[in-house]
C-alpha cells in the first residue's frame, strides 16, 4: 500500500515538477495524454495480466475509436449520402450476408463438398462485392473530395462517442476473437499485429469512410473553445483576479476541462477493473490464466472467458482511442504506428505490473511522461557529452540531431530493466 | 502471339518481381524459424536485427564507393555483405550473452522471451536510427537491368517488354547459393546435425554431449549471416528504411508460420507463398487478360482484386486461413 502510495505521489510530483519547471502548458498536455494511455493500459492488463492473452493489435483498436469521433459527431454530408450512401450500406450489408453464408455452408455441408463450396462463395460474393461497392465508392468520393469527399458522421455530440468508440471496438474484437483465439500465444500476437495494420490500412485507403490520409480535421469538442473563452468578460476577469493573461488561462482551461472528463471516465474504469479483479469472475479468470487445463476440468469454458476478456479489453483501448482522437481534434489515420500505439502501451502494462490494475494506470502515467521527457533530458545530455566538440564538427552535428531516437532506446532499455530486475513489475499482483 | 505477349507481361509485372520478394522473404523466413527451432521463441526483433545488419553493410557500401571500388556491372554492397554480417553477429552475439541467457538459464517461457524480444526491438530500433537516421538511404550502384523492357522487345518483337533488374537476378542467385549452403551445412556437418538434434529433443541432446551454448551461438551467427543478406538484398532491390524493415516481420512470420514454423523448407515454400499472393492479388490484371480474352470480353477495369495498400491484408488472410485449417503450416513444424 505504501508502495503504491509512494510511486504515484512521484508521478504526481513529476507532473507538477514540469509545471514549476518548463510550463503549466506542457504538464497538463502530459497529464491528459498520460490519463488516455492509463486507459489503454487498464484495457491490455484486462486481456494480459488477467487472462494471459497476447495481445500486439492494440493500435487497430485505437485507431477504431478514432474512426467512432467521425462516425458519431461529424455534421452528416448531405450530397455524398445522395450519391451513394445507400449503395455503400448496401454493398457492406451483402459482404457480411457472403461471409456468413461461407460459414454456413462450412458447418452444414458434408467434408467432401464443403471446401468448393466455401470456396465458390467467397470468391464469386467478393467479385459482386467490389461490383456493389466500387460506383458507390466513387460517386461519393467525387463530391467535392477538397472539403468533404465522405459521408461524413451523425452530427451527435462528442461524448457519445466514447462509449460508441468502444462499443465499436469491441464489435470488431469479436469477429477477430471468433477466428483467432484459441491460437496458440505467439500465434495469437501474430495474428492482431496484422489485424491492427489492416484496420490502418482500411482507415488510410477507404476515402468515403472518414477521407483516408487526406484526414479529418475540425472534429467537435466537448470543451468550449479557447476565442470563446477570451471573449468572455467574466472568465478574463476570472483569469486576471488569478494573476494570468486571458490567452493563456483559456489554454490552460480548455486543457484542464479534458484532464476533469478523462479523469472522471478512468475512475469509473478504474473501480470496474478492480471490482472485476476481485470478483468470482476475476477469480476464476486468473485460474484459467494460471493453469488453462485444470480450469477446463472443473467445467470452465476456457474458449468462451477468453473471448470475453479479449472483447473488453479490446473496448477499454477502443474508449481510449476515441479520447484521444477528441483531444487532439482530428483523425489522422498516417500517424498511427505500432512501436508507439501497441509496443508502447505493453511496456507501460510490464513495467507498470501486469495483473494489477493500479500498476498498469501508474505505468501508463510513467511511461507517458518518460516518453514525453526523454527527448529534453537526453538533449540536454548530449549538449554535456558533445560540449568538448569542436563546433561545426560532423559528429557533433549528427549526435545532437539523433538525439530524438533517444526515446526508443530509453524505452527498450526500461522494458529490458524491469523484466530483468522486477519480473513483476513496479506493483506486482497480490 | 497474344499468348506470349500476356505471359511476357505476366512475367514482368508478377513473376520476376514475386520470385525476388519471395526469395527475400525466405531468407529472413529461414532467420525467425532457425530462431524458433533453437531458442524456442518469436522473435520480434528480426525486422531490426535485418535493419541493423542492412546499416552496417550500407555504411560500409559507401566507405568502399568513397574509396572507389567497384564491381563494375554488380552493386558494391556484394562487398560489404561481409561487414553488415560481422556487425549483425556482433550485435546479436552480444544481445544474447547480456539478455537472453538468463531466462535462459532461468527456462523462461517462451511468451517472456517473445516480450523481452519486445524490448530488444525498440533497443534495435533506436540504435539503427540513431546511427543512420529514419530516412531512406540509397546504396544501390553498378548496372540497374540485366535485360532492359526496350532490349527484349527489340530481340523478340515481342509488344510486351520483359525487364530483369541486375538486383532481381542477383537476389535469386544469391538466395539460392545461400539456401544450399544451409542445408549443406544443417545436413552434413557435425555441429549442423547437433543443432538439428538439439531441437528434436533438448534434452537427449544434452546427454549426448552437444554443447547448448555452442549450438546458440552457432545460431545466432546463422541468423545474423541470413537477416543480414536478406536485409542487403531487399535494400538493393527496393530502398533501405529502417521503418519498412521493421514492416517486413509481418510477411515473414506469415511466411514462416505458413511454411511450418521451425521447418527450414517451409520457410522457403511460406516466403513464395506470400509473395507470389500478395504481388498477384494487387496486381491489375487488365492487361494479361485483354491479351488472353476475345476482344468483345475484355475487362473495363483494372482487374485490380485490392489495391497495393492492402498487401499486409493478403499475408494475414493466408495466415489466417492456414492456422485455422493446417494448424502446423504447409511442412509440418516445429523441429529443423
Amino acid at each position: 500500500m505504501t508502495r503504491t502510495f509512494g510511486l504515484f505521489a512521484l508521478v504526481a510530483a513529476l507532473i507538477l515538477g514540469t509545471g514549476f519547471l518548463q510550463s503549466w502548458n506542457s504538464a497538463l498536455i502530459i497529464l491528459n495524454m498520460g490519463l488516455v494511455s492509463a486507459i489503454m493500459a487498464l484495457g491490455v492488463n484486462l486481456q494480459w495480466g488477467l487472462a494471459g492473452l497476447f495481445n500486439v493489435g492494440v493500435m487497430g483498436f485505437v485507431a477504431v475509436g478514432g474512426l467512432a469521433v467521425v462516425l458519431v459527431s461529424m455534421a452528416p454530408v448531405p450530397e455524398a449520402w445522395e450519391a451513394g450512401g445507400p449503395r455503400v450500406l448496401g454493398a457492406l450489408l451483402f459482404g457480411i450476408a457472403v461471409v456468413v453464408a461461407a460459414v454456413l455452408a462450412w458447418k452444414k455441408l458434408g467434408a467432401g463438398l464443403r471446401g468448393w463450396a466455401v470456396a465458390a462463395i467467397t470468391v464469386a460474393g467478393f467479385f459482386a462485392y467490389r461490383a456493389l461497392l466500387d460506383p458507390a465508392v466513387d460517386a461519393i468520393e467525387a463530391v467535392n473530395p477538397a472539403a468533404t469527399g465522405y459521408l461524413g458522421g451523425l452530427g451527435l455530440p462528442v461524448l457519445l462517442a466514447w462509449p460508441i468508440g468502444g462499443v465499436m471496438a469491441a464489435g470488431v474484437a469479436w469477429a477477430i476473437g471468433k477466428t483467432a483465439l484459441g491460437l496458440r500465444s505467439d500465434y495469437l500476437a501474430i495474428a492482431t499485429l496484422g489485424i491492427a495494420e489492416i484496420i490502418i490500412a482500411v482507415l488510410k485507403n477507404e476515402d468515403w469512410l472518414a477521407r483516408g490520409v487526406k484526414n479529418v480535421i475540425g472534429l467537435p469538442r466537448p470543451v468550449p473553445y479557447e476565442i470563446d473563452l477570451q471573449a468572455d468578460p467574466g472568465f478574463v476577469e476570472t483569469a486576471g483576479s488569478l494573476g494570468l493573461d486571458a490567452t493563456t488561462a483559456s489554454t490552460l482551461a480548455v486543457k484542464l476541462g479534458y484532464s476533469l472528463l478523462f479523469a472522471v471516465v478512468l475512475i469509473i474504469l478504474l473501480i470496474l477493473a478492480q471490482l472485476a479483479l476481485k470478483s468470482p469472475w476475476g477469480r476464476m479468470m486468473r485460474a484459467i490464466r494460471d493453469n488453462e487445463v485444470s480450469a477446463e476440468a472443473m467445467g470452465k469454458d476456457v474458449t468462451r472467458r477468453h473471448l470475453q476478456i479479449f472483447v473488453l479489453g479490446c473496448a477499454l483501448c477502443g474508449m481510449a482511442g476515441a479520447m484521444m482522437t477528441t483531444l487532439d481534434g482530428q483523425l489522422t489515420p498516417g500517424t498511427y504506428q505500432p512501436l508507439r500505439y501497441t509496443f508502447l502501451i505493453w511496456v507501460m502494462v510490464i513495467v507498470g505490473g501486469s495483473g494489477n490494475n493500479l500498476g498498469a494506470v501508474l505505468g501508463g502515467f510513467l511511461i507517458w511522461f518518460l516518453w514525453v521527457q526523454v527527448e529534453p533530458m537526453g538533449q540536454f545530455a548530449m549538449n554535456l557529452i558533445t560540449s568538448g566538440m569542436a563546433e561545426g564538427s560532423w559528429l557533433k552535428g549528427h549526435l545532437q540531431d539523433s538525439v530524438q531516437h533517444m526515446r526508443l532506446l530509453t524505452m527498450g532499455v526500461i522494458l529490458l530493466l524491469v523484466l530483468r530486475f522486477a519480473p513483476r513489475g513496479l506493483l506486482p499482483e497480490k | 502471339m497474344d499468348f506470349l505477349n500476356a505471359f511476357v507481361a505476366l512475367a514482368n509485372f508478377v513473376l520476376v518481381p514475386a520470385l525476388a520478394y519471395g526469395s527475400q522473404l525466405a531468407l529472413g523466413a529461414l532467420g525467425v524459424t532457425l530462431i524458433y527451432a533453437i531458442l524456442r521463441f518469436s522473435n520480434f526483433a528480426h525486422g531490426d536485427t535485418m535493419a541493423w545488419g542492412t546499416m552496417c553493410a550500407v555504411l560500409a557500401t559507401w566507405g568502399l564507393q568513397a574509396a572507389g571500388v567497384s564491381l563494375g556491372p554488380l552493386p558494391t554492397a556484394l562487398l560489404a555483405i561481409p561487414v553488415g554480417i560481422a556487425g549483425a553477429a556482433v550485435l546479436v552475439l552480444a544481445t544474447d550473452r547480456v539478455v537472453y541467457h538468463f531466462y535462459r538459464a532461468q527456462k523462461a517461457k517462451p511468451v517472456i522471451l517473445v516480450i523481452v524480444s519486445m524490448g530488444i526491438m525498440f533497443v534495435y530500433n533506436g540504435l539503427t536510427r540513431f546511427i543512420i537516421g529514419p530516412d531512406d538511404q540509397n546504396f544501390a550502384d553498378g548496372e540497374r537491368f540485366l535485360i532492359s523492357a526496350r532490349d527484349f522487345k527489340a530481340m523478340t518483337g515481342l509488344d510486351e517488354g520483359l525487364a530483369i533488374k541486375t538486383t532481381q537476378a542477383l537476389t535469386v542467385v544469391v538466395a539460392l547459393i545461400t539456401v544450399a549452403l544451409l542445408f549443406w551445412f544443417l545436413n552434413r556437418t557435425r555441429t549442423g546435425k547437433s543443432m538439428r538434434a538439439y531441437s528434436d529433443n533438448e534434452d537427449l541432446a544434452l546427454l549426448s554431449g552437444i554443447n547448448p551454448e555452442r549450438v546458440v551461438t552457432v545460431t545466432w551467427l546463422i541468423v545474423a549471416a541470413l537477416a543480414t543478406i536478406a536485409g542487403v538484398l531487399y535494400g538493393l532491390d527496393k530502398s533501405f528504411k529502417p521503418f519498412t524493415y521493421f514492416q517486413l516481420l509481418l510477411p515473414i512470420f506469415a511466411a514462416a508460420i505458413v511454411g511450418g514454423i521451425g521447418n527450414p523448407l517451409g520457410a522457403i515454400a511460406g516466403g513464395f507463398v506470400i509473395a507470389f499472393s500478395e504481388v498477384g492479388i494487387t496486381y491489375a490484371w487488365k492487361k494479361v487478360l485483354g491479351y488472353m480474352m476475345p476482344e468483345s470480353l475484355e475487362p473495363d477495369g483494372l482487374v485490380q482484386l485490392l489495391s497495393t495498400d492492402y498487401k499486409f491484408a493478403v499475408s494475414f488472410v493466408i495466415l489466417v486461413i492456414v492456422l485455422l485449417f493446417r494448424p502446423t503450416g504447409l511442412f509440418k513444424g516445429q523441429t529443423i
